[in-house]
């Protein structure tokens, strides 16, 4: 099964990265604001069900893929694929 | 007193690349580095132990995040739980962050550049063990290279470090990373494990610009050289 782990800077969480590429894009010439840079991770989960795939790629968030102290997460499920 | 010199050890992980450094400045402090490999499961017999700076598994995904996995640090949690003497440096600092040895987190600078320069610190604490050599106002020059020490914890640990005393180390005046507070070095709770992103393995001689560094190095060789000599 397939999964995708969206991990985003926590509001509040200065992210340096972001503020460069809005910089940027305003130098640019875009009216941007706000601008965010996260990660994405896309994984092939081996579970009998979602549910099970859901709880795996959980604990994968909660032990390594995301810091709680500044990052918040989603998970994505492509049940199908 | 003893003659003989007490054992530290230096974690080695792929990507450190301050172990001869903190080897050689351990060693002309007194001690007997011991350098212990990220896959082994046990330290041997030390007094101490020294997390050095680098670049641990490239630090990929975050700064430290991987490394916290590796046997050894295993054996380094079980070592601190027992109350031995921890200190991480820069991305051993890092490390035991991630590790939830030491409270917070390291971010990329908000300069988003690498800073390698001296930086001033005063010390916030002398009564911790790390930093007994130390006196409590002391301006100390040491310095940093790092892309991501700028220190975050959310405004109730930080009030908690605060309460605490855990906050031992402030840039002065000069913040080259964005830290919260200054902030450039912390204990745990039982003040057993300090890290800080400044190097003082890089400052043990007047001919690099600074000796600052000796002396808290001095204060890991001095914890270590009680805890495995300290009469029964």
């Amino acid at each position: 099964m397939k999964a995708t782990v969206l991990v985003r800077p926590k509001p509040g969480i200065l992210d340096p990265q972001g503020k460069a590429v809005e910089a940027s894009l305003r130098h640019l010439g875009f009216a941007v604001g706000d601008a965010r840079i996260g990660r994405v991770v896309d994984l092939e989960v081996e579970a009998a069900d979602p549910e099970q795939a859901r709880a795996e790629v959980e604990r994968m968030c909660a032990e390594l893929l995301a810091n709680p102290l500044i990052e918040s997460y989603e998970i994505e499920l492509m049940e199908n694929a | 007193m003893t003659d003989t010199k007490p054992r530290v050890a230096v974690v080695v992980f792929p990507g450190s690349n301050d172990v001869v450094d903190a080897e050689v400045a351990l060693e002309r402090l007194g001690a007997e580095p011991v350098l212990v490999w990220h896959g082994d499961e046990e330290l041997p017999q030390v007094g101490g132990v020294a997390l050095p700076g680098g670049f641990s598994y490239g630090d990929y995904l975050r700064a430290g995040a991987i490394a916290r996995f590796s046997p050894a640090m295993r054996a380094v949690a079980d070592f601190a739980a027992d109350g031995g003497f921890v200190l991480g440096i820069c991305n051993g600092f890092q490390v035991l962050c991630e590790a939830g040895l030491l409270p917070g987190v390291l971010t990329p600078n908000e300069s988003l550049s690498f800073v390698c320069r001296d930086v001033a610190l005063r010390v916030e604490r002398a009564d911790v063990p790390l930093l007994s050599t130390c006196e409590v106002g002391q301006r100390l020059t040491i310095p940093v290279k790092h892309g991501e020490g700028r220190y975050v914890a959310d405004p109730e640990l930080l009030a908690q470090l605060q309460a605490n005393g855990q906050i031992v180390l402030r840039y002065d005046a000069d913040n080259p990373n964005g830290s919260l507070d200054d902030i450039a070095g912390v204990v745990n709770a039982e003040g057993n494990v300090m890290g800080l992103m400044p190097h003082p393995e890089h400052a043990v001689d007047p001919l690099l610009g600074s000796a600052d560094g000796a002396l808290i190095l001095s204060a890991l060789v001095d914890r270590a050289r009680e805890r495995l000599f300290a009469p029964a």
